[in-house]
């Protein structure tokens, strides 16, 4: 398909751009296949706005006399306001830029068309492979092993090709475990905890449906993990009474009887449309310009966000807790294991490891726990907060993951080698990106798609120098230690970083960032000039003394 | 009394064991055991509620709530010893006279000359000259020199240099409680003022010439503008009610030139309340999201404190922006007028965004004009509907627009929570009585010391490390976003949920920032000396010059001083569940959050509510082994734990 035929008026003059806290600009309108550039014509203060049709979530239009305005909302959350003279070329426009962010193929995508500028050093799509996390595991253990049983994606299509198991399972065993759990999520490794072994396995639920079915390799493949005369934590991530029911569908839960060294714990986690209705709602009190301050809060109680921030990060405390402080084992599920499960693992690794709050470790993180682990990202992201389609599979889950590290972020802001500005880029990038690296749901469609291939990862770009300096944390101090977050209300904030990022003035609070970067700048400048003296005086000092000597 | 259980509110599996002494002026729980022991402090003066509960298994609880937001809650074994405590404590915080009251005995051991000098610190002439006053348009006037006039305002008072004292005399009879217009606030760049004053005895039709010409000759003394803003700070419904007690507010038709504006600001019932209702959010045990949001809005009490920032702004957008001048009232001038007024004055003038400033600023508006601390914040014993959180609302005002304008203001959070302690705790004589009448007849000055010679004395630990007096966002008026931005305000949980420690962020920015600028400082220092020795030195060997100087090693280890800075950090009950699993973890006892609740020293090593104490605890000799050394660094209380659980920031 040729994106010409899609584009029936490729350029409007005369438009004027409308933005919160901006005065509105008038310049040139542009459309190409991917993108929708304005560019002011103004000599003296040039400006270019350049934006993904793919960040587009839902586009309006309007009409006044021949005037015609479409506001066109983003999955970043920005709204911005476009007047465009001439009812044609409105429409025109309009049509084009619907048809354009609503590509069904993902092929068509641009970054299958994106074409970098900067030189790759590191490619990104080899930067965290299994093999490497695993050489970092066997230097502590020899009670894991890399098995390669879903190399062909044949025995769980939303596994990756390697997995870690314990080592007395064989792959025998582990294919019938699959068939024993939903979509054939077989329990993995997904954290060792270094200090006293404990580790945190995930998975599906176990297909026990209503006559309590039971599978003697699963209940070995889970106790293989336990010191003897120890007991573990089975933390489902759904309500009992959710839990129960899904054992008419075919799913269900462990039975103690079946697996009486584990105790299991429910910890309610909402998924899909409640998660999606919960964002919309947010961000349309964000949005709600009237002067009410009651209205205000009781908006943001309505919406529920940040019921859910602390339901997640209770559970993930709570897996944490079990780990560290109970010196148990642990093993997440809730029913597929895409979703809040990856909510409670990869939360738990950033309380537990500190490794994890480094740049380098998150993108590990984000890689094991999420694109490996198969979170469906493309159904997850296809639309955001502005988004009308209502699909079941549309969810924030991803962006509740991000909001709740922001959370921990903010009540230890020396312990994380990142920034905010690093968590709302990895947002951006989830819903509306020029890298392959958020495509697809799950490995073996990426394989498919030949994304390594095709397309630039992510990670490519964001860790050289030009571009990591601007994701770094300035009060970074490595902290070694296991971070407990509050989970009290008064300690949960809003995200203001992504939901009033459009519509405050930031102004002041980016002036701080500055102030707080020159301060520790100029320190460490002073450190290294003393140090370069302290070293030179100490070198003349000992010529003194060895003249002295002569 | 011994083996009293101290109960954190937080995780009810905590309880510490100790001891309870009643000295005359603080109630002290010393923990057993442990062997940096841990103590609470709390000042009679700052008990606002003491409730006896019903006796249970375990013992009699009482629950003792703050002013300062502390909340004690104590298990005492025998109900005759908790029927006891609670009949001593009732009757000591509430004491009748001034003189009961711990300035008149708290000797921070400072000598009569020093006293004076900490008295001199804030000086209101000196700060009316500052403004520019008196000038060709503002004088002073000795009207009120034996407070003849108004009892409740100060003896110097500023007014247009036109007016009489016969019109004086004559407005403030006009005035309830003869609060009559005065100068607050003075812009020198275009001459627009802020002028104070209570309600006009209008009634329905009631005038008053002396009154008519006063507002007059406030509008002139700013000849760039043709009219003048009269500000009332109540919703009109109130003003109007006011009317049929000869009260009210003025008429325009009456008044030459006047642009009469109401701005809804609710009366002190109203804010008593909502703080209550607030309080009770703040307290609950693990409140879900929803109760503690639902809570909050339904207290009302950020919608208020919104209220008074939009009449603030409203203020200085007139007096910045439109030159004009303003009157602002409210019904006795001395709660919401204060509040507005300082507010405004904040806005307007970079001055009192610094630590002496914002002092200046206090005594100006609040102590000077007669706010009534005495009876607001309950000191001595009076009628419970005359208690409310006033200024506590304007130190929060200034704290919302610290979070807005984070490189505006001098100092930081922490100086704002002391002052909210010591408005309460009557350590300091500043905010005794209700007016400055009545502090003179006491002679506070000579019998008491000032707070603000302490703040200051201990400046550094309240500075704003992001604050430079030549940043742009330090200058000049700030512009805080009016509405639509209802979501600026936020709940501001280091004051109301203060002694929680486990809410708050556990690393503190501010603190590190500190920390680096400090050891910047010292950096500087050494630099210079190594230049110097370096030049000597080179010097030397360039003359072949051999002097056997004992060169001192000055190089010192540097360190960042965070490393004590240790923060508490244990896990909350994040679930029930895990209670009934019986745990061979030898960790158990460490589960819940340690942190040092309800000390009220962590904060503050170098507050002398603390350190006074040593001179109080004649009585209690346990307790002299570990006096703390007045202003000295206390290490942080919460240092001794789990070191896995402590998260150091070393350098």
């Amino acid at each position: 398909m040729e994106f010409a035929e899609l584009i029936k008026t490729p350029r409007a003059d005369n438009v004027a751009l409308h933005r919160p806290f901006y005065p509105a600009v008038e310049g040139t309108l542009c459309l190409t296949g991917h993108h929708l550039i304005f560019s002011s014509r103004r000599q003296d203060n040039a400006e270019e706005l350049w934006l993904l049709h793919s960040n587009i979530d839902s586009i309006e239009k309007r009409f006044v006399g021949s005037l015609g305005t479409i506001i066109i909302k983003c999955k970043d959350l920005r709204i911005i306001q476009l007047d465009i003279p001439g009812m044609e070329e409105c429409l025109n426009i309009a049509s084009s830029i619907e048809a354009l962010s609503t590509l069904d193929s993902v092929t068509l995508m641009y970054p299958f068309f994106y074409r970098p500028m900067f030189e790759v050093v590191e490619d990104g799509w080899r930067s965290f492979l299994p093999d490497q996390e695993f050489e970092l595991l066997s230097s502590a253990t020899d009670e894991w092993r890399l098995s390669c049983i879903n190399k062909e994606f044949s025995v769980c299509p939303s596994y990756p090709p390697v997995v870690i198991v314990p080592k007395s399972i064989d792959d025998e065993a582990l294919r019938k475990v699959a068939m024993f759990r939903h979509g054939s999520r077989f329990p993995v490794l997904s954290y060792y905890h270094k200090k006293n072994g404990m580790v945190m396995m995930r998975s599906s639920q176990p297909l026990t449906g209503t006559n309590g079915k039971r599978c003697k390799e699963d209940e070995k493949l889970i106790n293989a993990t336990l010191r003897p005369g120890k007991r573990g934590y089975i933390i489902d991530t759904r309500s009992l009474n959710v839990a129960q029911q899904a054992r008419a569908k075919g799913g269900g839960f462990e039975q103690e009887v079946h697996y009486p060294q584990w105790r299991r714990i429910h910890k309610c986690i909402e998924r899909f449309n409640i998660l999606q209705e919960s964002l919309i709602k947010l961000v349309e009190a964000c949005n709600d310009q009237s002067h009410n301050m009651d209205r205000w809060l009781s908006k943001l109680e309505a919406s529920n966000w940040l019921t859910h921030i602390k339901e997640i990060l209770t559970a993930a405390c709570l897996a944490a807790q079990c780990i560290d402080r109970e010196g148990a084992s642990v093993l997440v599920h809730g029913t597929e294991g895409t979703d809040s499960t990856l909510q409670v693992t990869s939360l738990a690794q950033i309380i537990l490891d500190p490794r994890c709050r480094t740049i380098r470790g998150f993108e590990s993180l984000v890689v094991r726990e999420w694109l490996q682990a198969g979170h469906p990202f493309q159904q997850r992201c296809a639309q955001s907060a502005y988004s009308n389609s209502k699909q079941k599979w549309e969810a924030p889950v991803f962006l509740l993951f991000l909001d709740c590290v922001w959370q921990i972020l903010r009540q230890f802001p020396c312990s994380f080698e990142f920034n905010e500005q690093f968590l709302i880029m990895l947002f951006e990038h989830a819903y509306a990106s020029q890298f392959g690296t958020f495509l697809g749901n799950n490995e073996s469609e990426r394989s498919k798609l030949k994304l390594p291939q095709k397309t630039m990862s992510l990670w490519s770009w964001v860790n050289r120098s030009e571009e990591l300096c601007k994701f770094q944390n300035p009060l970074f101090e490595a902290n070694s230690l296991v971070i407990w977050p509050s989970v009290a209300p008064q300690s949960l904030q809003l995200w203001e970083g992504v939901f009033l990022r459009w519509n405050r003035p930031s102004k002041f609070l980016d002036e701080a960032q500055e102030e707080m970067i020159s301060i520790i700048k100029y320190n460490k400048e002073l450190q290294a000039k003393v140090n370069a003296l302290r070293r030179q005086l100490a070198e003349l000092e000992t010529d003194d003394r060895m003249q002295e000597n002569l | 009394v011994e083996n009293v259980r101290l109960l954190d509110r937080l995780s009810s599996r905590k309880a510490t064991l100790g001891t309870l002494y009643l000295t005359a002026t603080h109630v002290i729980f010393v923990e057993n055991g442990s062997e940096a022991r841990k103590e609470t402090w709390v000042l009679h003066s700052q008990i606002s509620s003491i409730e006896k509960q019903a006796t249970t298994a375990t013992g009699c609880p009482l629950l003792i709530r703050c002013k300062n937001f502390q909340v004690i809650q104590l298990v005492i074994p025998q109900e005759r010893d908790c029927h006891d405590i609670y009949i001593s404590l009732i009757r000591l915080a509430r004491p009748v006279k001034y003189e009961e009251l711990y300035c008149f005995s708290f000797n921070p051991k400072l000598d009569k000359e020093e006293r004076e000098q900490g008295w001199k610190l804030v000086n209101l002439t000196e700060e009316y000259n500052r403004m520019g006053v008196p000038n060709n348009y503002w004088q002073i006037s000795d009207v009120n020199r034996d407070y003849g006039v108004c009892d409740s305002y100060p003896t110097e008072v500023y007014v247009p240099r036109s007016v009489t004292a016969h019109i004086i005399v004559g407005s403030s009879k006009f005035r309830s409680r003869r609060r009559f217009p005065a100068l607050s606030y003075y812009c020198k760049d275009n001459n627009a003022s802020i002028c104070r004053s209570s309600q006009p005895l209008s009634g329905f039709s009631a005038r008053c010439l002396e009154d008519e010409q006063m507002l007059q000759a406030i509008r002139k003394a700013n000849p760039g503008s043709d009219f003048l803003y009269v500000v009332d700070t109540r919703p009109k419904l109130n003003a109007m009610a006011n009317r049929a007690a000869g009260k009210g507010y003025e008429n325009e038709d009456n008044y030459s030139n006047i642009k009469f504006q109401f701005i809804g600001i609710e009366n002190i019932h109203v804010m008593r309340n909502s703080l209550q209702k607030m309080l009770e959010v703040c307290e609950l045990k693990s409140p879900s999201m929803s109760d503690f949001l639902w809570g909050l809005e339904n207290s009302g009490w950020l919608k208020h404190i919104k209220a008074i920032m939009d009449a603030g702004i409203f203020i200085a957008k007139a007096v910045a922006e439109e030159g004009v001048s303003v009157l602002v009232h409210c019904s006795d001038g001395w709660d919401r007028t204060a509040q507005v007024c300082s507010v405004a004055s904040l806005l307007l003038d970079p001055y009192y965004r610094t630590v002496k400033g914002f002092m200046v600023l206090i005594e100006k508006d609040w102590v000077s004009f007669g706010h009534k601390f005495n009876h607001r914040y309950g000191n001595l014993d009076g009628d419970p509907k005359e208690i409310s959180p006033v200024i506590d609302q304007f130190l929060e005002c200034v704290w919302q627009l610290m979070e807005q304008f984070p490189c505006a203001f001098e100092f930081n959070e922490r100086f704002l929570i002391h002052i909210q302690h010591h408005i309460y705790s009557c350590q300091f004589g500043n905010f005794l009585c209700n007016s400055q009448k009545e502090r003179r007849e006491l002679k506070i000055q000579e019998r008491t010391y000032s707070l603000w010679a302490h703040l200051w004395k201990n400046r550094v630990d309240y500075l704003n490390p992001l604050y430079r007096a030549d940043h742009s966002q330090t200058r000049g008026t700030l512009c805080p976003q009016m509405a639509p931005c209802n979501f600026l305000y936020k709940f501001w949980s280091g004051m109301y949920n203060r002694f929680e420690k486990g809410l708050h962020p556990r690393q503190s920015v501010t603190d590190y920032l500190m920390a680096v600028k400090e050891e910047t400082q010292q950096l500087e220092e050494e630099l210079e000396v190594l230049r110097e020795r370096l030049a000597n030195l080179q010097k030397s060997q360039l003359n072949d010059y051999k002097v056997k100087s004992k060169q001192q090693d000055r190089s010192k280890q540097l360190g960042l001083s965070t490393s004590d800075n240790s923060l508490a950090n244990t896990p909350q009950e994040y679930s029930n569940d895990l209670k009934s699993f019986p745990s061979r973890s030898p960790s158990q006892g460490d589960e819940e959050d340690s942190a040092l609740i309800l000390t009220q020293d962590n904060l503050k090593s170098s507050d002398p509510d603390l350190s006074a104490a040593s001179d109080q605890e004649s009585g209690v000799e346990d307790l002299s082994c570990r006096s703390p050394s007045g202003g000295g660094c206390l290490p942080s209380e919460d240092s001794g734990k789990d070191s896995d659980e402590a998260v150091f920031l070393a350098a």
